[in-house]
């Protein structure tokens, strides 16, 4: 089973982050718009800054973005990540505009770029979790 | 009621250890308390307000335990680094506010020899935002060099550039006698030591040492009264920055935001400035907080920092004690600006001491410069 080979923290799923993890696991990006101001927001969270609005619907994402910036990881100690050395640490900003921090993978570390094109991909982790992370877009 | 001439730090002491195994944090900072109130002119009995921030169990109630104080005011501000910089200002609103009359502000930690791997280790908590953040295993120094990289290529910036701050720090430490590393560096040298995070080498990343020290605050009045010369507060100010809902132009930094507020309030210009005394936890915060604090343009930052600029005898001497890339830093490093500061405006720096200083700006980063992080911008002037 790939889950008892995962060492990598997990997510804390909660009442306000559920919708987006439960799309995950379905292998779909999801965010919030705010039903009053309809703000996109990124992460998840109930209550819009914008307008403080409670109301909001869950999204699908084209899942398709550009790397903004990156940092290719050499040392982290932490248990997974300390595994994987180097990982690319990096700002996707999704074509429907939102920033998420994430990771580059499917390509060597050296040949990511600011503004390389990415799609999201999931590695599922166990029943409740799937992470989204980002690889090059197919040429 | 502005703090403008108001308000003076009267004592400063940094603590001379960058490594001790044999004393616990708590002993730094009361062997600090001991070293500025010395410094001031007064004792512990003098104070009324205490103030001191950490991570851990150095919590401010602990403090007051251990240092038996029973003060009128305190404070635990936890925006990170920066968060005793901050302090000096919150302290001098308080006492401006009839608070209190003396403050106290205290630091210790045995980073180094309890071995916490600050720059590449965890740290994060499963609360929002972190959580979202987790997965994909930030490092500070992955935070720091997101902001690099994003320089690099909007501005071309280059590491050879920043590796010029560092050695510039290097060569200040060289004329600290309790800095850690005091052996002169090359550009070269930076850029053959190891990558840990892109485009940060080993060199480019301030170190982890032991240390604490301290801070007395009390108004300008009670100040004159006091054996040495005072360093006034002229002007501060405090932001944040963070990913909000999405949208980060991640070149602005805080200190774009407590630096208008500050040198607003203190109604000084960027020529002025005698000295900076920049958190400088790696190459990369150097440059981005001298183009937020405005005294180059975006962009030009890696210029700037050419050509000895940045060093004693330079336009703009920045961090005289060799900062925390050469000198301490035991995990929050903002109270060493005020310090080193306050000795420069006192005349009191020795070898690294900048002529005729009179006119010193502080600014502290606390947190995560590229994920979420705290600014706080101090102005002091020689009383």
């Amino acid at each position: 089973m790939a889950e008892t080979a995962y060492k990598k923290p997990t997510p804390r799923v909660d009442e306000e982050t559920r919708g987006y993890w439960e799309a995950c696991r379905r292998h779909e990006l999801v965010l919030q718009r705010c039903g009053k101001c309809a703000t996109l927001r990124y992460y998840p969270r109930a209550v819009c800054p914008e307008c403080l609005s409670g109301e909001a619907r869950w999204e699908r994402m084209s899942g398709r973005g550009t790397v903004y910036t990156f940092s290719v990881t050499y040392q982290n100690q932490s248990p997974g990540f300390r595994d994987e050395l180097p990982y690319v640490l990096a700002y996707v900003t999704l074509d429907e505009g939102v920033q998420m921090l994430t990771n580059v993978v499917g390509c060597p570390a050296d040949q990511v770029k600011i503004g390389m094109p990415v799609e999201v991909t999931f590695e599922d982790v166990n029943e409740e979790i799937a992470i989204p992370r980002f690889k090059p877009v197919a040429s | 009621m502005s703090l403008k001439n108001e308000i003076a730090v009267v004592g400063a002491y940094e603590h001379p250890r960058r490594w001790a195994p044999d004393k616990t944090a708590y002993q730094i900072a009361a062997e600090s308390a001991r070293g500025a109130l010395e410094d001031a002119g007064l004792t512990i009995k003098d104070v009324d307000g205490y103030a001191t921030s950490g991570v851990g169990p150095i919590g401010v109630l602990s403090m007051c335990h251990h240092l038996n104080l029973k003060p009128d005011w305190i404070d635990s501000t936890a925006i990170g680094g920066s968060s005793f910089v901050a302090q000096v200002a919150y302290a001098g609103a308080a006492i401006r506010a009839g608070l209190c009359r003396t403050v106290l502000i205290t630091y210790g930690s045995t980073a180094a020899s309890e071995r916490f791997a600050i720059g590449t280790g965890g740290g994060f908590s499963q609360d929002p935002p972190d959580t979202f953040d987790i997965p994909y295993g930030p490092t500070i120094v992955g935070a720091y060099g997101m902001v690099a990289q994003r320089h690099m290529h909007e501005y071309g910036t280059t590491s050879a550039q920043l590796a010029e701050i560092a050695v510039t720090m290097r060569r200040h430490a060289g004329l600290n006698p309790n800095a850690k590393y005091r052996d002169p560096i090359t550009v070269e040298d930076v850029l053959a030591s190891r990558v840990i995070s892109s485009p940060l080498h080993l060199l480019d990343c301030c170190m982890i040492s032991d240390g604490g020290g301290a801070l007395v605050v009390t108004s300008a009045e009670r100040a004159r009264d006091l054996k040495k010369r005072p360093a006034l507060v002229l002007g501060a100010g405090v932001a944040n920055r963070h990913n909000g809902i999405g949208q980060r132009d991640i070149l602005d930094i805080a200190a774009r935001q407590s630096g208008a507020r500050a040198f607003e309030r203190a109604g000084v210009k960027h020529a002025d400035v005698d000295l900076c005394m920049i958190y400088d936890s790696f190459t990369i915060t150097v440059l981005a907080t001298l183009e937020n604090l405005g005294f180059c343009k975006l962009g030009e930052g890696g210029a700037f920092v050419q050509n000895g600029r940045i060093g004693l005898g330079g336009e703009l001497p920045v961090n005289l004690d060799g900062g925390g890339l050469s000198s301490n830093h035991p995990g929050m490093r903002g109270i060493f600006l005020v310090i080193e500061a306050v000795q420069q405006l006192r005349g009191e720096s020795g070898e690294r001491q900048v002529e005729d200083a009179r006119i010193a700006l502080c600014h502290g980063t606390g947190g995560w410069l590229g994920i979420k992080h705290s600014g706080a911008t101090l102005i002091l002037g020689a009383g």
